[in-house]
């Protein structure tokens, strides 16, 4: 039986943060009945088509999926369980800000097979905090994660950013200082980046976003590898680190180009090699008529080309590389072969190390990875 | 000799500055003439390129043919012959003034009359055409015609008592135009039985008709089936098609003395029809040619390259098609390590440069980089051989040159008196040598200037403009060649001379340039994993330097959600960037970086 991961999309916020440009609202609140309904709507009518897979993770994102309140969550996990043959003890994940995690929330997703807990911190400091647009602030994060563990969350990851406006090294160091000591079982990493359309940008264009430069952007994410590595996390993907066997199944499943289905607002999808999303447009995706079939965007039929580059550049996001075996194994071909050229230049500029088994990023490579991904897309 | 028919002829252009509403005072002369519909008329029916439209600048010459009633219902052809409107083309506007026999001077009811129009009536009035004044605008709030009226007389020295009120844009006025062209326009005159002499003023190249001239009939007559002589050319053609536009082509019968109209032949060549030459009858040709003619040579020449991924041919084939229309276009193959294959091109000035390559690359949908413009240098060799080098390249080494030249032009500047100060500094900083000033009213001054060329062709019009807030114009011609200390500036990067930056700069202007341009190339060139030095160098001595830093991070946030596609949109952008570099040994550089070395910085 084939395998799928399994993607669930929570558009609601109680604040959009300053440099979010995820599918999210504030304000919309008193849509989620109505959310919901269309959303389990949506899961059903796909029960036929996907009644050859076994589901192997899921993961409920947003947005803030722990702000919907346990009825509304029952009537999403009832569907999934009515409707799909889940893998026995998958990785269930489900993300949640700081602020909003009660007791009985959580004993109620632990109690229905959601095991692992993630915790978008992003920083320590509460003036950082704050300057994020975020709602909590440091107690009520310790709070949250404390509970968790005493409700019996054996399997919790917190999201950090780094080169945050006025953010210092100093600062970071705390950070990681202070997460390390409450032994999380999976840590996130992700470098600030202004996207478009966001408070941030506006900000930025306007000059008054200071900033870290590069080099400091880099000294802080070299001193995390570092820092985490000798406190035993293992560094499995450029932003990515947990505990031994804690690394996200989910999202392994992507960077190893594996099928995965999304429902909900905006929702992507990857199945029999064609790529798809859902509207982003919240009324439409609400009102949409229950008897006829969802208009999903084509974003990308994969052609052999596309699958094996897209496979190229996914899989060297992991440390841990490319296995080439495998690798020659699902396209009938080594990648040393294919890339023959593309992979000597890389070598010669250090950013890839190829051995007998893998070929994957050098340290250098990690901090210039698109220029090493650009190589892998078909001309 | 006045014929009847000729009585019954008009033959006339309108001079104006840009913007002072010529192309619409064209257009209401010919919706006022009945010729066309109102649903026929396109915006402005003269300046047929959208290059054209989008700029407000006519380009390349258009005439029409209207039909004219007068209040007692007697019938006039009205040829209106359109003039370029730019200082690049001026001999093309004495040509097409010498095809009339008057002149309508459109002046702007608020800005009065500026220094291009004065050029172009001066043109006007040496030709001994009838200037019949006309003011437009007047419906604007800051008209004031009588001021206007005073201004034409006082600078212009012509009466403008009677000249229409109009405006263009509103169709106020328009039949008095008109009027006033019937009634002051001398009619054309010459003998339809002397030998034949035609006036060439333009041409144009049709898939069907091959080249098209567009011909002033001055004596003589000549129709379908005639044999031609080009009296400057010497080529002969045997006459296929006589016609008038309307503005459309149609053919008729004959054209004849005090006509305007085209003759088509079979023509392959543009290059065979040239403007400002007669044609005459090849069997009883006439003893002289019309006065006037002139070798129009290129002034300002550039580097044209297909950029990345374009095919030289294409560049070559494109070249080759503007060429059939533009006879003051000149091309020839050279070749550049920093940019492979590509043609040295040769223009009448800046304008008409900006212009053709903004045509080949939207008409022709082509990629290019241009290099650094340059003009003309003669170059005296210390064995006596004179070279005239036009890419700065092909300079000798240095211990082979014993002096070199540079064009000189006289330049006439009008603007308002606030900005005296600011011109008189930018033209000092430009090498010029002032030779007068002159106030035309309290507010009004023309500095004349002697300036080397390459200091206008390096971005001199966007600082004019920049210092008289767009007040400003400017005018120039050619004068004489003069020794001057000249270097060849040359700039390395990553340690290795692009031949494509190379340029050649006055002695005490290279450190400024170098400093320029190494801090413009830092600007447009992205960083890339090591280090670039970038220098400018004359010889051996590096006078200015700039360092790109190496590139510390390139990672794509979150991967969020599965939302695979957008990161890829985003890497392929990456890579179609990448692709669009020119690859200069180890060094990737953006296309934007060979003109932007030429911009005028407003800062500086």
């Amino acid at each position: 039986m084939k395998e799928l991961g399994m993607y669930i999309h929570i558009p609601f916020c109680i604040q959009k943060c300053f440099y979010c440009d995820f599918c999210s609202f504030a304000n919309r609140k008193h849509l989620i009945p109505e959310y919901i309904n269309a959303l389990t709507e949506e899961m059903k009518s796909w029960k036929e088509k996907l009644k050859e897979y076994r589901i192997k993770s899921i993961f409920i994102g947003g947005g803030t999926p722990s702000i919907i309140s346990i009825d509304e969550m029952d009537k999403v996990l009832r569907t999934i369980y009515l409707n799909f043959d889940c893998k026995k003890n998958l990785e269930f994940s489900i993300e949640s800000n700081p602020g909003t995690l009660e007791k009985e929330k959580l004993a109620y997703y632990l109690n229905n097979n959601i095991n692992r807990l993630s915790i978008g911190l992003q920083a320590w400091q509460d003036n950082l905090l704050k300057s994020l647009g975020r709602i909590h602030n440091q107690e009520v994060f310790l709070e949250n994660f404390l509970l968790a563990r005493e409700i019996g969350f054996k399997n919790i990851n917190i999201d950090l950013m780094f080169g945050l406006p006025e953010q210092t090294l100093t600062q970071w160091q705390e950070t990681l200082y202070n997460i390390v000591a409450l032994r999380p079982e999976h840590i996130s990493a992700y470098s600030l980046k202004i996207e478009e359309n966001t408070v941030f940008d506006k900000l930025y264009e306007s000059g008054v976003l200071q900033l870290p430069s590069e080099e400091q952007d880099r000294a802080m994410y070299h001193f995390a590898i570092d820092y985490l590595q000798e406190h035993e996390y293992i560094h499995y993907e450029i932003s990515n680190f947990s505990t031994k066997g804690k690394e996200c199944i989910h999202n392994k499943m992507y960077w190893n180009n594996e099928e995965y289905i999304g429902f909900g607002l905006g929702a992507h999808s990857c199945l029999g090699k064609v790529r798809f999303s859902n509207t982003k447009d919240l009324n439409e995706y609400i009102n949409k008529d229950n008897e006829r079939e969802i208009d999903y965007i084509i974003e990308e039929k994969m052609s052999q080309k596309d699958e094996i580059a897209e496979t190229m550049f996914l899989g060297l996001r992991m440390i841990d590389g490319i296995e080439i075996e495998r690798f020659t194994k699902r396209f009938s071909c080594s990648p040393l072969k294919l890339y023959r050229h593309e992979i000597c230049k890389l070598k010669e500029e250090g950013l890839i190390h190829v051995d007998g088994k893998k070929i994957r990023l050098t340290r250098k490579g990690i901090d210039l990875s698109n220029q090493v991904f650009v190589d892998f897309l078909p001309d | 000799m006045t014929s009847n028919r000729q009585k019954k002829i008009r033959n006339f252009c309108i001079i104006a500055h840009i913007d002072h509403g010529k192309s619409t005072l064209a257009d209401r002369l010919i919706e006022k003439t009945g010729l066309l519909t109102l649903r026929e008329m396109k915006d402005q029916i003269l300046d047929s390129m959208d290059l054209e439209r989008e700029r407000g600048i006519t380009i390349k010459l258009q005439t029409t043919r209207l039909v004219y009633k007068d209040q007692k219902g007697e019938e006039y052809i009205l040829n209106l012959i359109d003039t370029p409107g730019h200082v690049d083309f001026t001999y093309e506007v004495s040509r097409s003034l010498a095809a009339c026999e008057g002149a309508v001077l459109v002046v702007d009811a608020a800005q009065g009359v500026e220094a291009q129009t004065l050029a172009n009536v001066y043109l006007a009035l040496d030709q001994n055409l009838e200037i019949i004044p006309v003011i437009n605008k007047i419906d604007l709030p800051g008209a004031r015609p009588d001021e206007i009226k005073d201004e034409i007389e006082e600078i212009i020295g012509i009466d403008a008592s009677d000249a229409p009120l109009i405006s263009a844009k509103e169709g106020l006025n328009i039949e008095e135009v008109l009027k006033a062209i019937v009634e002051k326009v001398p009619a054309p005159n010459g003998d339809e039985e002397d030998a034949l002499k035609a006036l060439i003023f333009d041409s144009y190249y049709d898939s069907y008709k091959g080249v098209v001239a567009y011909v002033r009939v001055k004596q003589g007559s000549i129709k379908p089936g005639d044999q031609v002589l080009m009296m400057s050319t010497k080529k002969k053609f045997e006459v296929n098609e006589v016609g008038v536009f309307t503005p459309r082509a149609i053919a008729v019968g004959a054209l004849k003395a005090g006509d305007v109209g085209y003759i088509a032949a079979s023509i392959k060549k543009v290059a065979d029809i040239e403007v400002g030459d007669t044609i005459t009858s090849a069997k009883n040709p006439a003893k002289e040619p019309l006065p006037g003619y002139k070798k129009v040579v290129p002034m300002v020449y550039c580097g044209v390259y297909p950029a990345e991924g374009e095919k030289y041919e294409n560049v070559r084939d494109a070249l080759e098609k503007l060429q059939v229309n533009d006879a003051a276009l000149s091309f020839e193959p050279e070749t550049s390590n920093a940019l492979g294959f590509g043609f040295r091109c040769g223009f009448l000035g800046l304008l008409h440069m900006e212009i053709i390559q903004e045509r080949l690359e939207r008409e022709f949908d082509l990629d290019l980089i241009t290099t650094s413009p340059s003009v003309i240098y003669r170059v005296t060799k210390t064995d006596g051989q004179v070279l005239m080098i036009q890419n700065p390249t092909n300079l000798p080494p240095i211990q082979e040159v014993n002096f070199i030249e540079e064009p000189i032009v006289t330049a006439q500047i009008m603007l308002p008196n606030d900005y005296v100060g600011n011109v008189m500094e930018l033209c000092q900083d430009r090498r010029g040598v002032m030779k007068n000033m002159e106030y035309l009213d309290e507010r009004r001054v023309v500095l004349r200037y002697e300036l080397p060329l390459n200091e206008v062709i390096y971005d001199f019009f966007d600082a004019l403009k920049s210092k008289t807030r767009g007040y400003g114009s400017l005018d120039y011609e050619f004068k004489e060649y003069n020794r001057s200390q000249l270097v060849k500036m040359e700039i390395l990067l990553n340690k290795d001379v692009v031949d494509a930056f190379s340029m050649i700069v006055h002695e005490s202007k290279a450190e400024s340039r170098g400093r320029i341009v190494c801090e413009k190339l830092k600007e447009v060139i992205p960083r890339h994993m090591f280090a670039i030095p970038i220098q400018a160098a004359v010889g051996t001595k590096v006078i200015a330097r700039e360092t790109i830093s190496a590139l510390r991070k390139d990672v794509l946030a979150k991967c969020y959600g599965g939302d695979i596609s957008r990161k890829k949109k985003l890497l392929e952008k990456q890579k179609e960037g990448k692709k669009r570099m020119r690859q200069l040994g180890s060094v990737e550089v953006p296309q934007e970086a060979f003109m932007a070395v030429l911009k005028y910085d407003d800062k500086k």
